[in-house]
């Protein structure tokens, strides 16, 4: 799949991508003269300036979804080229892979790819700093220090301010990146400290900096239907009554093509303002096109995969030891049937682009994760060459992986083009409900066994996903190293696949998102059946060793996760605090995104079935570095929500091949009354910081699944959790 | 068809269909774009504004029920104590992820405030409940209204 970040082989290749676009191939032009920035700007390299009045400009690379990255990879570099945190102003790249490698937002990755890499380029800069004072002052570059921003030479007691010295420094040659050194972490000043996020102000004071607040000169607004069932061709529509509405310039049909993740067929309307174009809509009265997929429903899916639950797997992925010898040798057996559903993503910012065609090219402002992808799809599509695309990252209200896709780009840009006009589209949140690449469903027929001693000594999952001829739906996937593989001695994991005509993608924690749930829950069902601690159960499976597998992607280091689940524990008193009737305790650990997470949630159920979420408690290793703590708590907390968010109510449900929900009526998000406190700890240990984006939502729903067996007694087995099956009256 | 009113302490023109809502006809036809568009059917609080102190689902109102009425948007709200109160907070405690949410947030935390000094939990369950924050950024949200109100701020 094309936007597989989570796969591992697209995963590892990510890694190797990175690695070679990173810094250490940057161009570290010599600034100044041919450059557009003022005369006054001295450029350092690509992502650093400054000016005479040491004022510092730190370009971010990457899309701003929410996740913080216009400050915390801004940051990184800032420590390494010392200065002051409030002598930085930092500033949003256009999409320019040419200059800043890939970019994107995803798979939790800015931080291990960017670590090392933007360290390296600050300490360069501060580098060539240092060069130009000693050369001015005529002094060996050993015997300056800097601080804040300032070069000190203590023999002489001379002192100059970086921005001082930044046209002469911009003049010299960049030191080897691979060689320059690098500030001990004990001299950090920003970072690890509590940094609000750059564009904090603006955010509070209403400033336009998303990517449906672009305004461009003649710009006109636009809407665009599409079919219901997913790739269905217009078949009529009364484009007339639609131009009659105040407003309306244009109605027309877009025939589009047949790839789910492009441009799709559908109605435009464009207008002078959104709203007449929202108005004229209702006017298409348009008729689709029969689709072979509309005869889709989840009721249908449902019951194949019960019925393909009892046949032969379509393969079998993993199969260590003897399942068959390891389920004699237990004491007790367990099964059960798992399930999830397709979920959406539902950023707050619904999707839009604006886009602007004259001369031949094409000028683009998208709210986008994956800006160079989309660009490619727009030139593609449009038949244009992709170097006339020049491409905005505005600001982006939410993600969780929508934004990975570019459909809404590439739907603008026709419009636009079309149009001859600026085109400002922004769907409804009815389009955006019913037009995602979904968090596909799934299905886990689970048997495992357990001895005497608490051991698991078998486990076998028959998986059913979703998947067109033989291979996985985008993020329908499991690895076969995914937990407790490796980890049980007698261990068979079989697949088998339902074709879908439902646009499927990666959302939040990809995978991991579903999985934990289910490998989580199974094994808590199992420790039960073992008659042991739900805590000591999970430590004695994670057993003794340090790293299982290679070191990297697949690499599983045990001793880390037993680390943050003994941590979990403990912060939460678990075991040693009295609840009351009605009230539980429940852990899960996950180990995505190269971070490890364990955590306690405590729930309340109520007689009427009514779940209410007390605390979680979250214990995280991920690695010796917290970047920003404002922006990794911050993280962490809207993860475990989301998770529990999704348990408690969300749910896609597909009739007649389209989706049903529409919006926040049908598909409820958390509110604040629900949402319960989150205490965060961090785990520090000797190991390369990561991601702090996805990694901790994985074990909040089944952690919160276990707590509501242990207040009830009750197995949740199929999300959402279904309130009405824990009535105790 | 204009109509005419008052947003932020001024007079203003707006030329709009009738039925128009007053989100739409900021938005597109003002260019004040702090309000934000979330779901257009009065679901997730992204479009609040006051009108005559009142928090509303901007995204609901239509342009000819406003008359008279005193609009205050994100853009004007830091100008009333209670606004530049919440603001700050907001900052200090940083409580956005992406923001989007966050000017409809801080529209319905000034008018709790403005009703009721220091308000409880349960008083920030009620009147922030109309406020979806898809980020899920609750925690903070409930902070830092405990401390804009100058009351203690659990962790
Ligand atoms: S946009 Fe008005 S309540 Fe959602
Ligand atoms: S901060 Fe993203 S929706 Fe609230």
């Amino acid at each position: 799949m094309a936007d597989g970040f989570t796969e591992g082989a697209s995963r590892r290749d990510l890694l190797k991508t990175g690695a070679l676009a990173g810094g250490l191939m940057l161009s570290f032009s010599v600034a100044g003269k041919t450059d557009a920035a003022p005369a006054a700007e001295a450029k350092l390299n690509a992502y650093v300036s400054l000016t005479p009045d040491n004022k510092v400009t730190i370009v971010s690379k990457n899309p701003e979804i929410g996740q913080g990255i216009k400050t915390s990879l801004p940051m990184i570099i800032a420590e390494e080229f010392d200065v002051d945190w409030a002598q930085v102003t930092t500033k949003q790249a256009d999409g320019d892979p040419a200059t800043y490698g890939r970019q994107f937002a995803g798979g939790s990755m800015a931080t291990p790819l960017h670590w090392d890499e933007l360290r390296r380029v600050g300490a360069a800069g501060r580098a060539m700093i240092v060069a130009a004072a000693a050369q001015t002052w005529n002094v060996p570059v050993a015997e300056c220090t800097t601080a804040l921003g300032v070069v000190y030479h203590k023999a002489s007691g001379k002192k100059a301010t970086y921005g001082s010295l930044a046209a002469k420094a911009a003049t010299l040659p960049a030191p080897d990146l691979k060689t320059v050194p690098l500030k001990d972490a004990k001299d950090y000043k920003i970072l690890g400290r509590f940094m609000p996020q750059v564009d904090s102000a603006g955010l509070v004071t209403g400033k336009p900096l998303f990517g449906i607040d672009v305004v461009v000169p003649g710009m006109l607004y636009a809407t665009f239907d599409k079919a219901p069932v997913f790739g269905a061709k217009v078949a009529s529509a009364d484009l007339a009554a639609a131009k009659a509405v105040k407003g309306v310039r244009h109605a027309f049909i877009v025939e589009g093509g047949t790839e789910l993740s492009g441009l799709l067929p559908g109605v435009a309307v464009v207008a002078d303002s959104w709203w007449q174009a929202h108005k004229a809509r209702e006017k298409l009265n348009i008729q689709w096109a029969e689709h072979p997929t509309s005869k889709q429903s989840t009721t249908d899916y449902d019951a194949q995969a019960l019925a393909l639950s009892k046949a032969a797997p379509l393969r079998t992925e993993r199969n260590d030891g003897d399942v068959a010898a390891g389920m004699k040798a237990a004491s007790k057996t367990v099964e059960a049937a798992y399930s999830y559903p397709f979920i959406a993503h539902a950023a707050l910012e619904p999707m839009n682009c604006t886009a602007a065609f004259k001369d031949g090219k094409l000028e683009i402002w998208a709210p986008t994760q994956n800006p160079e992808p989309g660009r490619q799809l727009v030139a593609k599509t449009l038949g244009m060459d992709p170097a006339a695309i020049s491409l905005h990252m505005t600001r982006c209200g939410g993600g969780f992986g929508r934004r990975l896709a570019n459909d809404y780009m590439v739907e603008a840009a026709w419009i636009a083009k079309q149009a001859g006009a600026p085109v400002k589209l922004v769907w409804s949140r009815e389009d955006d409900l019913r037009h995602d690449f979904y968090r596909p469903g799934g299905y886990h027929f689970l048997s495992g066994g357990v001895d005497a001693s608490g051991a698991v000594t078998a486990w076998r999952d028959h998986f059913v996903s979703f998947g067109n001829d033989g291979k996985f739906a985008s993020s329908a996937g499991m690895s076969q190293n995914e937990f407790p593989a490796r980890f049980v001695p007698n261990f068979r994991y079989d697949l088998s696949l339902i074709p879908t005509g439902v646009p499927t993608g990666p959302l939040r924690a990809p995978g991991s998102n579903a999985l934990s749930f289910v490998m989580q829950s199974f094994i808590d069902e199992l420790a039960h059946a073992a008659g042991a601690d739900p805590v000591a159960f999970r430590l004695k499976l994670l057993g003794d060793g340090a790293m299982v597998g290679t070191p990297g992607q697949s690499g599983y280091a045990a001793d880390r996760m037993r680390g943050v689940v003994k941590l979990a524990a403990e912060k939460a008193g678990w075991g040693k605090t009295k609840l009351p009737k009605g009230t539980g305790m429940g852990i899960a650990f996950h180990f995505s995104h190269m971070g490890y997470f364990a955590e306690v949630v405590q729930a309340t159920v109520a007689a009427d079935g009514a779940v209410k979420v007390d605390k979680v408690w979250v214990a995280a290793d991920v690695g010796r570095q917290i970047i920003n703590p404002a922006g990794g708590i911050n993280q962490v907390q809207g993860s475990v929500l989301d998770g529990l968010s999704a348990a408690l109510g969300q749910l896609i449900t597909i009739e007649n091949g389209a989706a049903v929900q529409g919006n926040f009526g049908d598909y409820p998000l958390m509110r604040i009354a629900d949402a319960p406190p989150v205490e965060v700890h961090f785990l520090i240990t000797d190991n390369p910081p990561t991601g702090l984006g996805e990694p901790a939502l994985p074990p909040a729903p089944p952690a919160l699944c276990n707590a509501i067996f242990a207040a009830t007694g009750k197995r949740i087995r199929s999300l959402p959790i279904n309130t009405e099956a824990l009535k105790s009256v | 068809m204009v109509f005419k009113i008052n947003v932020n302490g001024k007079s203003q023109n707006v030329d709009v269909e009738e039925g128009t809502p007053l989100l739409w006809a900021l938005r597109d036809g003002l260019g004040i774009l702090g309000p934000k568009f979330g779901c257009g059917v009065g679901q997730c609080g992204a479009c609040t504004v006051h009108v005559d102190g009142q928090p509303v689902r901007s995204c609901s109102l239509p342009i000819e029920a406003v008359g008279a009425g005193k609009v205050v948007t994100i853009e004007g709200i830091g100008a009333t104590a209670n606004g530049k109160k919440i603001q700050a907070a907001w900052t200090e405690l940083d409580v956005a992820q992406c923001g989007y949410c966050q000017p409809g947030q801080i529209m319905s935390a000034t008018a709790l405030l403005n009703a009721t000094p220091k308000p409880a939990d349960a008083d920030i369950d009620a009147a922030m409940s109309g406020n979806i924050c898809r980020c899920a950024t609750y925690v903070r949200i409930r902070a830092a209204i405990k401390q804009a109100s100058g009351q203690k701020v659990e962790a």
